[in-house]
């Protein structure tokens, strides 16, 4: 007859704070404002106008902004893309910018930088969700 | 407003901020950071010359 062997409850390394929850929210809605909010001004700082100077770059440069229902594949992920900016998008969203279609280099490579704002701010956000859970100082 | 960047000046604005990102995430000291940001950066700028290079032997 097998031993029943008894079952390690360990606590978890990093447990969840609720800093750790508000810190990537906060940095996603604002870039940079989760490494602000958890004291990391220098670092909040930088990545705020990393993410800002990329978005507004793309919009000045006619760049696109996707919408949600874009239907292609594509369409969909350049959208998954430019919801990380967050409350950036929303604002773009909110005032109609980004509508011109691209119709030369430079307004491909605005898109383009307004897709890598987004995708920046997401990491932004994880690195700001490790900060809280003390993964990284 | 709108501006229009030349290929060039677009790819280093690209680079820097990317650069200034990835530094500040990837890595944990302020040393470690800078010397990650700058590294990210080199290789994106010289991307961009190994790159117009290949195309401009492609074109010929």
């Amino acid at each position: 007859m097998a031993k029943a062997t008894p079952e390690k409850t360990t606590a978890p390394e990093y447990p969840l704070t609720t800093n750790a929850v508000i810190a990537p929210v906060l940095g996603w809605i604002i870039p940079g404002a989760g490494h602000i909010f958890l004291k990391r001004y220098v670092r909040g700082i930088l990545l705020l106008i990393s993410v800002f100077a990329m978005f507004f770059i793309g919009l000045g440069m006619n760049g696109r902004v996707y919408q949600p229902n874009g239907g292609d594949i594509l369409d969909i992920l350049g959208f998954v893309g430019d919801v990380g900016a967050g409350g950036l998008y929303i604002l773009a969203r909110i005032m109609d910018w980004g509508n011109a279609m691209a119709a030369n280099a430079a307004a491909d490579y605005g898109k383009t930088f307004i897709i890598v704002a987004g995708l920046l701010n997401f990491i932004a956000a994880a690195d700001a969700h490790h900060i809280a859970l003390g993964k990284k100082p | 407003m709108t501006f229009t960047l030349t290929h060039f000046s677009a790819a280093v604005v690209f680079a820097l901020f990317t650069s200034i990102v990835f530094g500040i995430t990837q890595k944990n000291s302020t040393r470690e950071q800078v010397r990650y940001g700058l590294y990210c950066f080199a290789m994106f700028v010289g991307g961009v010359f190994v790159a117009g290079w290949a195309m401009w032997l492609i074109r010929r």
